[in-house]
């Protein structure tokens, strides 16, 4: 892992870039443990100040250290994805070994559902969901349901991965010596999917963490806790922008900024990392 | 013919049926795990607001609700009978506007929303596609490096910051644009055309977040199957006999590499729909996204049930009208 890192980190740019972005919101997320401000209590420092060196991000309407709130926001936000790509990374890996392992019925039952659920729109869904559950819908519960629906295009893949494993020589070896299918997708097959689902683990990130913002800005989920989505709700709850107090929304979007492009930016270097012959033509081999 | 029928259109039509039985279903079945009692809700909801109602008014109030909602009988009854209003295109009232039918929401949203996503939809995946392509034959060329760095920077923003982040620049500090709403408001939407000149003016805002947005995808895809298809054996052999490079990169290369596009248009659809449905929300548009909005705010249950539905049906619908082109542009598909 450390090698891959240096290797990347020397020979791929957007990796650099990602890096740096990547850094600064863990270093965020980990500061809540030493933060002097309790997200919860308003009214704890002068209101609507602008970005100073006392308070790098300013302060908001609520009297409320921007910088430490949004320390907490990325926390919540970088928790809910986890969550969310544990349960889905659970779904995809299960279905795309199934399906690609024991083809035929099963394969097609079980991707003529993934692909339905690729075509659902799911914030409608989501939207409906979280509208009958307003108020009770905890961090946890948001997660495991973006989770339910954020499989199937892994599904997918891990499937086309499973279908080609299948066919190589160690598969038929390993069914010939007479090992049982549960042990030969999980020992043989498991270890070559793992760079793709990780791959895509940082997709399932983005897309979590970006309908998270766009539920919270609809005032859907839990807004007593921050998040990056609801820093943007409560700033247009207060009027943020009619106010003047721009800071209130442009910290949201900074960090936003940073974290989307940092994973994105992973995203598509350790994609071509994962692929040898792209891999070998950036470092000129 | 035969055989494409059968193993072309056949398991296309199947499947759309599938997604919206599931995706019914699921709208069927949410409600009913949830433990909020949606009538009892509604009826705190209307003693909340103070006014004085009879006991006797509460029961009825409580029967009118419970058949609204459909939450008569067993569950399996309430399930065929959800499907039979479904299938009759009755969604009840709106809550928030009663007595005015659901339908009639929509089918004055709808309109708007279908437009935007259309000509959103279609600006993108072509102009994606073109530069895409020009991006991997044209490899040092620097105004095409410039696009790919930008369309990579901006591609995984989401939508709502997007669209916010442009309503703050063009609408705020540069008004060049109007701020909300996809006409003045106060005027009557008609087919003239100094009103259709202010939709578009209107419309420009929402549509470039949605195209700037999209426009990355497509580009990066087309990017990565072009740079495949290039080394491919015809291409060079069309190379070596002197063809044009724009009649190459058009008919040889470009040609090819789009069918898997096309297929992906159908797999982001949904994902497109639901940035277009949040956009709507920053700039007012009065389109499906914006309805959304209201029904939230004023707890228009059947409303948000009815936009669930509607999406669900649309965009899988969506998704086979592409899946019914798709052989006009892939020959082997209709001679297999």
């Amino acid at each position: 892992m450390l090698t891959v890192t240096r290797d990347l980190l020397k020979y791929d740019g957007r990796f650099r870039v990602a890096f740096v972005f990547l850094v600064i919101i863990v270093i965020m997320a980990l500061l809540t443990v030493v933060s002097p401000y309790d997200p919860k209590k308003t009214f704890m420092v002068p209101q609507d100040l602008p970005p100073s060196l006392e308070h790098p991000f300013g302060t908001n309407s609520r009297g409320q250290d921007l910088f430490w709130w949004m320390a907490f926001a990325v926390r919540n936000s970088l928790m809910l994805g986890i969550i969310c790509a544990i349960v889905s990374r659970i779904i995809a890996i299960f279905v795309g070994m199934v399906a690609g392992y024991r083809g035929g019925v099963i394969d097609r039952i079980l991707m003529s559902i993934n692909d339905s659920f690729v075509v659902l729109p799911v914030l409608p869904i989501l939207i409906l969901l979280s509208f009958l559950l307003r108020g009770k819908m905890s961090l946890w519960m948001l997660g495991v349901l973006l989770g339910l629906f954020g499989w199937p295009w892994d599904g997918r893949l891990i499937r086309s991965q499973v279908l080609s494993l299948k066919e190589r020589a160690f598969t038929r070896t390993a069914v010939y010596s007479g090992t049982t299918p549960l042990l030969i997708t999980m020992r043989e097959h498991l270890p070559f999917v793992l760079p793709v689902v990780f791959a895509t683990t940082i997709n399932n990130l983005l897309w979590s963490i970006g309908m998270e913002v766009t539920l919270s800005v609809l005032g859907l989920s839990d807004v007593t806790l921050p998040t990056i989505g609801t820093a943007i709700y409560r700033a247009n709850q207060h009027q943020a922008l009619v106010a003047g107090v721009w800071w209130w929304l442009g910290a949201p979007i900074l960090i936003a900024v940073l974290l989307f492009l940092g994973l994105y930016l992973l995203f598509s270097s350790v994609n071509e990392f994962i692929d040898p012959r792209t891999r070998l033509r950036r470092i000129g081999a | 013919m035969r055989k494409f029928v059968l193993n072309y259109l056949i398991p296309r039509i199947l499947q759309y049926f599938l997604v919206i039985f599931l995706g019914v279903t699921i709208t069927f079945i949410i409600p009913r795990l949830s433990p909020v009692d949606p009538v009892e809700a509604q009826i705190n909801r209307v003693m909340m607001s103070g006014s004085q109602v009879s006991p006797d008014a509460v029961i009825s109030l409580r029967e009118a609700l419970t058949e609204m909602y459909g939450l008569e009988g067993s569950p399996l009854q309430q399930y065929f009978a959800f499907w039979g209003r479904l299938l009759r295109g009755d969604l009840g009232p709106s809550l928030a506007t009663f007595p005015t039918p659901v339908t009639t929401l929509l089918a004055r949203a709808m309109p708007w929303t279908f437009g935007l996503l259309m000509t959103s939809i279609l600006i993108s995946w072509i102009v994606g596609n073109i530069l895409g392509a020009l991006a991997s034959y044209y490899e040092k060329n620097i105004p095409i490096q410039i696009v790919d760095v930008l369309s990579q920077a901006v591609r995984p923003i989401p939508y709502y910051i997007m669209a916010l982040l442009l309503l703050v620049f063009f609408a705020y500090y540069w008004p060049i644009f109007p701020f909300s709403g996809a006409y003045p408001p106060g005027t009557q939407p008609n087919w003239s055309l100094s009103f259709a000149l202010t939709v578009i003016r209107h419309s420009t805002l929402p549509l470039l977040s949605l195209v700037l947005i999209g426009v990355g995808g497509w580009f990066i895809g087309m990017k990565s199957l072009t740079s495949n298809i290039i080394s491919e054996d015809y291409v060079v052999y069309a190379e070596n006999a002197g063809l044009r490079k724009n009649r190459i990169l058009s008919q040889y290369i470009m040609r090819n590499a789009m069918l898997p596009q096309i297929t992906g248009l159908a797999l982001q659809i949904g994902l497109i729909f639901s940035g277009a449905l949040i956009m709507e929300v920053v700039f007012g548009y009065p389109g499906m996204g914006t309805l959304t909005f209201q029904a939230v705010m004023a707890n228009d249950y059947s409303l948000i049930m009815g936009i669930t539905l509607l999406s669900i049906i649309g965009v899988a619908t969506m998704v086979l009208i592409l899946d019914f082109i798709y052989p006009l542009f892939d020959p082997r598909v209709r001679h297999q």
